[in-house]
């Protein structure tokens, strides 16, 4: 039911004279509420104390997130 | 005065937390879809658990509520510890 | 009117003496797309929205207040027993200075808040689109905040505010949908 990518990717112009160390891949985030104009009725839901612990009660909407993913 | 915060404190004090999360994502669903009735149903079921929950836990660790919505015993029980951000 | 509850939304924790981090959690207190902003904007744009969606604002705004309790919850045990060299070695002698210990309604650069934060234009579509935008600014901050600190209790926190703002900006785009219909709506998927 989650929505399993939420992590959209690009590919940044590495110019010949950056003085960092190039990210060859920068990233961000697209959670689910982008995709979903109007919630349907009888959506699938987490048990209580899960949906506290996640921050919603739908599992459609979870969108994880962790700081190594950037 | 300083009450021990023991783990049935953490425990209840996060049953009414969970109860009243459920009611706040249904209020907020409810409030864009103030038709669904099943979503409704579950709202009032909930609104009766954590009357319960809150009953219970105000009996053991003072009024939530003040402006008369709590009971409160004697000496008056809202000004004492802990505050929310404390425990 | 409003009646104050004495508990938190959330099950605060912290577990990492770090004063560093209160520095910039303050963004979410007293910045731009923090927690005050996002209750004020919303309780403000009440009076002149339509009836419709009056609800929503009013509802999400009180929340908006529950979340601005638990960035003061982490600021407040993250300083509590700082010592001022600490604070100092954690970026906060500025403040130090002139609040001591005292929460500040300020962005994690020292800029006090300020009103002009607020967009209230008066036009529904406007202001909800502005809601929506708030909603993923905020939600943006606390991803940078998760990944500035390694206290799991911490990010706990941040992340459960982080999906809220999800569903709040899921919200808003339902009461423009709301508003968009031409007669009574049921339902729009």
């Amino acid at each position: 039911m989650m929505l399993t990518n939420q992590i959209r990717c690009w590919q940044p112009f590495i110019g010949p004279f950056d003085p960092c160390k190039p990210m060859l891949v920068k990233t961000f985030v697209t959670p689910p509420n982008l995709f979903i104009p109007f919630q349907p009725p009888r959506l699938p839901q987490f048990p209580p104390y899960e949906a506290l612990q996640k921050g919603t009660l739908w599992p459609l909407f979870f969108s994880p997130y962790d700081c190594r993913q950037q | 005065m300083q009450k021990p915060l023991d783990d049935a404190y953490y425990r209840l004090l996060c049953e009414l937390q969970t109860a009243d999360f459920v009611l706040v994502e249904l209020s907020l669903f409810l409030d864009t879809h103030p038709q669904d009735m099943e979503a409704l149903r579950q709202f009032n079921q909930f609104e009766q658990k954590r009357q319960q929950l809150a009953a219970q836990y105000e009996l053991q660790y003072g009024p939530l509520l003040q402006f008369g919505h709590s009971f409160s015993r004697y000496p008056f029980q809202w000004v004492e510890t802990p505050w929310p951000w404390q425990v | 009117m409003w009646i104050y509850e004495k508990k938190l939304q959330y099950p605060v924790r912290v577990s990492k003496c770090d004063p560093r981090m209160a520095k910039f959690l303050i963004e979410q207190y007293g910045g731009s797309d923090g927690e005050l902003a996002a209750a004020l904007r919303y309780l403000n744009q009440r009076y002149t929205i339509p009836d419709k969606v009056i609800g929503l604002l009013t509802d999400i705004g009180t929340e908006e207040f529950a979340h601005l309790e638990m960035i003061a919850t982490m600021v407040y045990k993250l300083t509590k027993d700082a010592t001022v060299q600490q604070m100092e070695a954690a970026g906060l002698g500025a403040h130090f200075a002139n609040h001591n210990r005292a929460l500040f309604y300020e962005n994690a650069a020292g800029v006090p808040w300020t009103a002009a934060y607020i967009a209230a234009k008066g036009d529904p579509i406007a202001d909800l689109y502005e809601d929506i935008a708030a909603e993923e600014k905020a939600r943006a901050t606390y991803q940078w905040l998760i990944e500035m600190t390694d206290d799991v209790d911490l990010q706990d926190g941040l992340k459960f505010l982080r999906q809220r703002e999800i569903i709040h900006a899921q919200r808003f785009k339902e009461a423009v949908e709301i508003l968009k219909a031409e007669k009574d709506v049921k339902k729009v998927f």
